[in-house]
């Protein structure tokens, strides 16, 4: 089965800003890989429960206690800028 | 005399108590030996050799004091770049966190210096783990100590290559698919992925949080175990850590394998494989069989699916793990209109392009409409692997394999062709999707002088099986070749 793929529209899901010449590319290749890890389609799984993790656990809980955190001056001396004990980012908001 | 850089962990503490050596001489003949080998190799992303020389001084200071914090204290180790080091840069190989300073430690980082043990630096890597060669490392590729046009595997080439070369005596990688393993076998060391779950996760730069796994790189099998011993253990700070008692580890490592069940992997033997390495595999079932073990083939029929539910699962995870590089809280930052334009520039030329090949790839078969298809049912695939390593499980205690479909592949070789480098992890992703413990051994040299190493695979939790496996096998291969850049051969830089 030919994949296709939009991925124009997989970029933008995935917030990267490619090139034309990029998107299509990556756009190419993945559609080898699809095509590729489309075998797995060939594997009769009908009643079969997917694994989404190898230990048998559901909820890890631990005691509601006070607990350091992590310095927050250290913390926002990572950031690529910072206001006070903010992060600061460009607007929100697009143009619409 | 032998080099210190060339010892054992085993070696090295003995001589530490004895007095023979200081940790100060440990650390010097390490960083002594990076000192000639990084110009060939480039596997270390940062040797801080103040604060190695620091971390020697302050072991010797304890030993002096009479405090004993076992086999690791005073030990140069390095750590793969995508363990967070409070203090010093940690990259995961990208451009997108090139300079970035954790404000904390990961808890495998904490533990080892718990023990005194001496961190060198940070290990070059594939970006965030994704790759077989260490050529994906935003910083350069690494080369291999056996033949530097070659590469070291991957994803942690970096660590590979140092310990195979002598600038640390041990180092920590993490698996996702074969990361540890498959770098292990093409430098001849020993390298463990231990069971899901044993090792704590929190503070490594996550990939695909399901599989990733954290373990050592070292000479022998014995220093291995020592290694896990000092590193597992539950952790409430990785909600996935296993909850019951930490398994046992090296109570067998001098028990042999008479009377052991040994389940060769047919889907692994023959077509596909170098006949090199599959000739020298053919010859160790045979010694292990000779030994007193009960050898058969056993089947895995779901494992010729592994890679490709490998290659749908890793990068699903992986998108949504690497969505927080987003240029807010901390790496790089391109400026855009909107905080959404900055983010997508940022993303765009923050991240290499095995990585955003893979944040693609796992969008895609994440979206509505394809994920039934592609992940939904790579889950599905999942379980059957699963299915057929309990079945195998029944018949027999361990199985083994080749770790690597080939020996060390030149540099550049499959850099244009994703498919031919992901092969590179046949032999050891179905491990991963198990959730199972794993470990290459080396067991001889190919006609070109390059390493060719053994996998063994054992149930969840049965660290101990595997490691007394290991130990026959490392016993009967009695592999002891050295590469020529760790000898006195050395050409100048």
């Amino acid at each position: 089965m030919p994949v296709e793929i939009d991925i124009a529209k997989v970029a933008k899901l995935a917030r990267l800003a490619l090139s034309e010449e990029e998107l299509v590319g990556y756009g190419a290749q993945l559609v080898d890989i699809l095509e590729h890890a489309e075998r797995v389609g060939a594997l009769p799984t009908d009643g079969v429960t997917p694994t989404s993790h190898p230990l048998p656990m559901t909820n890890a809980f631990r005691l509601d206690e006070v607990r350091p955190s992590l310095d927050r001056d250290e913390v926002l001396e990572q950031a690529p800028q910072r206001d006070g004990e903010f992060f600061r980012v460009p607007r929100i908001l697009g143009e619409s | 005399m032998t080099d210190l850089a060339d010892l054992s962990i085993a070696d090295a503490g003995a001589g530490l108590r004895s007095g023979e050596f200081t940790a100060r001489d440990l650390v010097d003949a390490a960083i002594t030996r990076a000192a000639v080998t990084e110009a060939h190799l480039h596997a270390y992303l940062t040797l801080d050799q103040d604060r190695a020389r620091a971390g020697a001084d302050a072991a010797d200071a304890a030993f002096a004091a009479g405090e004993d914090r076992g086999p690791l204290q005073g030990i140069p180790i390095a750590l793969k770049d995508n363990m967070s080091t409070r203090g010093m840069e940690t990259t995961a190989g990208s451009r997108i966190l090139a300079g970035y300073v954790p404000p904390y430690d990961a808890t495998v980082v904490a533990k080892l210096q718990e023990h005194h043990a001496v961190i060198m630096g940070k290990t070059n890597l594939d970006e965030y783990a994704m790759g077989s060669s260490t050529e994906n490392s935003a910083f350069g590729p690494t080369r291999n100590p056996w033949d530097t046009d070659r590469v070291p595997g991957g994803s942690s080439g970096g660590s590979a290559a140092v310990v195979a070369a002598g600038s640390a005596l041990a180092a920590l990688g993490s698996d996702t698919g074969g990361s540890i393993r498959q770098p292990a076998s093409l430098c001849g060391l020993v390298g463990v992925k231990p069971t899901y779950g044993v090792v704590s996760r929190y503070g490594l730069i996550a990939f695909a949080s399901s599989l990733d796994q954290i373990g050592p790189f070292t000479r022998t099998v014995t220093d291995a175990a020592t290694m896990l011993e000092a590193i597992a253990g539950f952790d409430i700070r990785d909600a996935t850590s296993y909850r019951g008692d930490t398994p046992d580890i090296s109570s067998l490592l001098d028990a042999g394998v008479a009377g052991m069940r040994i389940g060769i992997v047919k889907e692994l033997s023959g077509d596909g494989i170098d006949p090199q390495v599959d000739q020298a595999c053919a010859a160790m079932y045979k010694a292990l069989a000779d030994a007193g073990a009960v050898v058969s083939e056993v089947s895995l029929p779901a494992s010729e699916y592994a890679l490709s539910a490998y290659y749908l699962i890793a990068p699903a995870e992986a998108s949504a793990n690497l969505a927080r590089f987003d240029g807010v809280r901390y790496g790089l930052r391109v400026d855009g209109e909107t905080t959404e334009d900055m983010m997508a520039q940022t993303r765009a030329e923050g991240f290499g392009p095995e990585v955003t090949r893979r944040i693609l790839l796992g969008t895609y078969a994440l979206s509505a409409g394809y994920y039934d298809a592609f992940y939904g049912q790579a889950q599905k695939v999942r379980t059957l692997v699963r299915n057929d390593f309990a079945a195998a499980y029944e018949k027999v205690d361990v199985l083994v394999s080749p770790t690597s479909p080939t020996t060390a592949f030149p540099i550049g070789e499959r850099t244009e062709d994703p498919l031919s480098m992901y092969y590179a992890d046949v032999c050891t992703i179905a491990s991963n999707l198990a959730g199972d413990p794993s470990g290459s051994v080396p067991i001889g040299l190919d006609d070109g002088g390059l390493p060719i190493g053994f996998q063994i695979m054992a149930p969840a939790l049965h660290e101990a099986q595997l490691f007394r496996v290991a130990a026959e096998v490392e016993r009967l291969a009695g592999f002891d070749a050295r590469p020529a850049l760790a000898t006195s051969e050395v050409l100048p830089a």
